[in-house]
């Protein structure tokens, strides 16, 4: 351990620019993610909810304490994805559904109260502790041109690509998806064909506590959670989405990956200390540019 | 009547006592106030300092309380607000008119509450760590957690023993991580070392391989110092093993509790951090003469509270302590004479180590304090 280490080689900018790139891609697809759950919900029911976080940390916490009860991982995080998904619809029964016809930006307010309650009743629940899971392919990292990547960035990343094409494939292939399509594009239109939209909207809901809870198991090895993570998250996610173009799905995941990789390499490149700022300072001058976001055109027009 | 009975078996038992229970009902107990971050973020720290002096405080009673009299305990839970923390020390000192304070969890709150207590002329002992509470010294106010710069010092006198010269920070933004870099560049070459890669992560960061590879690719890199807390600290050292990186790597006593080696995992192997004597007690020679005090506070608080010791808890048992001498050679409970003679501890063993106050240092702890801590087979192990 002792021994002295002069005359490291420098200047190979090869290996650096990969492990930057594996960093920002395995935290951008986290909050691609998040950015997903914001844009299923948005698409159909006008409320960003910022309660998007907390699904996540409920994904995390559920499975660590489901796991240290003694239920082997896997159940425990299936566990976990069902009680997201029951909290998730709860949230819409009980707190959306009554305020139905509100403004949007009651309905927001609404998310925001719902997000810090969720926060509360986790401390009691859980415990105001960091905890982590054991990684899904154990911690030896794989070397790769230069660069150290953990197997379970890997299960991030491909988590993160399977749901895209499930929710791609869900959208456009299954009747169901193609009512939640129709909800968002007029509601008023979809209930006069016969769509229960108020069972669209809870389905939206579900749906994106679900791949939220996904996105918090798969990243608690790496991130590890404890009951106030959803917070910096669902920011995260709602800059992501944003940038992509709010109400577009390619454009959150554009948009999760776009800020993971402006961190990354704004901590490696230029400054550690301000490399949170650099990100939001990219994602302005982006909406100056663009206001819609990356992929705003598409969001005009809601699929 | 039950009740009154039970009063006059308490009074037999406090033989001594007995006199005291004649005088009026306002004279029998002395306050000592505490608004601690019980819950919130801080509540690490705030919950096993209020559980510590909730338990000493009962403890002291039962044997009879401090010239006679019995101790009142009042605490609030500032949950790290510095803003509640000041209402609650003016209510302290107004409605609850204690003699004396211990605690301020968090720097925060503790730089928030000096004035009043200042102004009000009540002797403060801070929970906090940060040297900005005795430096300048302040007539009212003292601590007993080692501070930042200490900790700094000690881990710089390590790496020279070890033969290490040239280091890489990385630092957490928040309160404890910026101060402690702070003091850590300032005092760096005294000890003949050279900052060679200086890099930050933020409060709720959950990746550090960047500004890793950054230090890992610094010329000439002996070793790497980590001043933080709470989670940032543990995602480094995975992010170290992560990338291979083999020099020694140092993290703060702002790590030292078991949760740190569980979230670090196989991580945290070899792994060195400054500490109090507390986590090691019962790895402590016999001859050692703290042995006796950190044994006897960890069984104590390990059997009230079933919770693993925390050295934060240690903390208010000290200021409970000096306190409590400081009453006893006053022999009143004027805060005024109080201070002075909290000012006077000489030789007081406590869970941080010896503490030698003056006029001029009113935290009295010096280097020896800390213990070099080496993280082995998933436990703490004295390094030195």
């Amino acid at each position: 351990m002792d021994k002295a280490r002069g005359g490291k080689q420098h200047g190979e900018p090869m290996p650096e620019l990969l492990q930057f790139c594996v960093s920002g891609l395995t935290v951008g697809a986290v909050y691609a993610l998040v950015a997903l759950g914001f844009t299923i919900i948005y698409n159909a029911s006008d409320v960003v909810n910022f309660a998007q976080g907390e699904f996540v940390m409920i994904g995390g916490m559920t499975t660590v304490f489901v796991a240290a009860a003694g239920v082997p991982l896997p159940l425990a995080a299936l566990v976990a994805i069902a009680v997201a998904m029951g909290i998730g619809l709860l949230l819409h029964r009980l707190a959306i559904e009554p305020a139905r016809g509100a403004s949007a930006v009651t309905l927001i307010i609404i998310t925001i109260g719902a997000s810090i309650f969720l926060r509360g009743l986790a401390q009691v629940v859980f415990d105001k502790q960091f905890h982590s899971l054991p990684s899904f392919s154990g911690d030896t990292p794989i070397a790769f041109g230069g660069a150290a990547i953990l197997p379970q960035s890997f299960w991030v990343l491909g988590g993160a690509a399977v749901i895209v094409v499930l929710l791609w494939a869900f959208f456009n292939r299954t009747l169901l998806g193609k009512a939640v399509l129709a909800t968002a594009a007029n509601r008023l239109a979809a209930r006069l064909v016969g769509i229960n939209t108020s069972f669209v909207v809870g389905l939206s809901f579900v749906l994106s506590a679900a791949i939220g809870a996904v996105a918090g198991i798969l990243v608690t090895p790496i991130t590890l959670t404890s009951y106030d993570v959803g917070t910096l998250l669902a920011l995260k996610g709602f800059a992501a989405a944003m940038l992509g173009g709010m109400g577009n799905p390619l454009g959150a995941v554009v948009g999760g990956l776009t800020v993971g990789l402006l961190e990354a390499f704004g901590a490696g490149y230029i400054s550690s200390t301000y490399k949170d700022a650099i990100a939001f300072i990219v994602i302005l001058a982006v909406l100056f540019v663009m206001p819609g976001g990356l992929f705003g055109k598409a969001s005009v027009e809601r699929v | 009547m039950a009740r009154f009975a039970k009063y006059l078996g308490g009074a037999a038992l406090l033989a001594g006592a007995a006199f005291a229970w004649s005088t009026a009902a306002s004279a029998e107990t002395i306050k000592i106030g505490a608004s601690l971050a019980v819950t919130g973020p801080a509540s690490f720290l705030g919950d096993p300092e209020a559980k510590t002096l909730e338990m000493y405080v009962a403890k002291i009673n039962e044997a009879g309380g401090v010239n006679g009299k019995q101790l009142e305990l009042v605490v609030y839970d500032d949950s790290a607000d510095a803003n509640k923390a000041r209402t609650f020390a003016t209510r302290l000192v107004e409605d609850d008119e204690v003699v004396a304070v211990v605690g301020g969890s968090t720097t925060g709150t503790t730089m928030a509450m000096i004035p009043v207590f200042e102004d009000a002329g009540i002797p403060f002992i801070s929970l906090a760590g940060a040297v900005v509470i005795i430096d300048p010294v302040k007539e009212f106010t003292f601590k007993t957690p080692h501070t930042d710069k200490m900790a700094c010092e000690k881990i710089f006198a390590d790496l020279k023993a070890r033969g290490l010269a040239k280091v890489g920070l990385i630092s957490g933004t928040g309160g404890f991580g910026k101060s402690m870099r702070e003091q850590c560049v300032s005092v760096v070459g005294d000890y003949g070392i050279e900052i060679v890669a200086d890099e930050t992560y933020g409060p709720g960061d959950s990746d550090m391989t960047p500004q890793l590879t950054n230090i890992k690719n610094a010329a000439g890199l002996q070793a790497v110092v980590n001043p933080g807390f709470g989670q940032g600290p543990a995602i480094v050292t995975r992010n170290y093993k992560q990338l291979g990186i083999d020099v020694p790597l140092y993290q703060s006593h702002g790590v030292a509790s078991k949760s740190f080696i569980e979230l670090a995992g196989d991580a945290a192997e070899g792994v060195r951090l400054p500490a109090s004597a507390l986590l090691v007690a019962d790895k402590l020679p016999d001859s050692d003469p703290q042995k006796s005090v950190v044994a006897d506070y960890k069984a104590a608080y390990e059997e009230a509270t079933g919770q693993p010791v925390s050295t934060f808890g240690g903390h208010a048992y000290d200021g409970l302590m000096i306190l409590v001498e400081a009453m006893k050679r006053a022999g009143s409970e004027d805060p005024k004479a109080i201070r002075g003679e909290i000012e006077k501890t000489t030789g007081f063993m406590g869970t941080a180590g010896v503490v030698n106050m003056s006029a001029d240092d009113h935290l009295g702890l010096d280097l020896t304090a800390f213990r070099m801590l080496e993280i082995k087979g998933g436990d703490w192990a004295l390094a030195e």
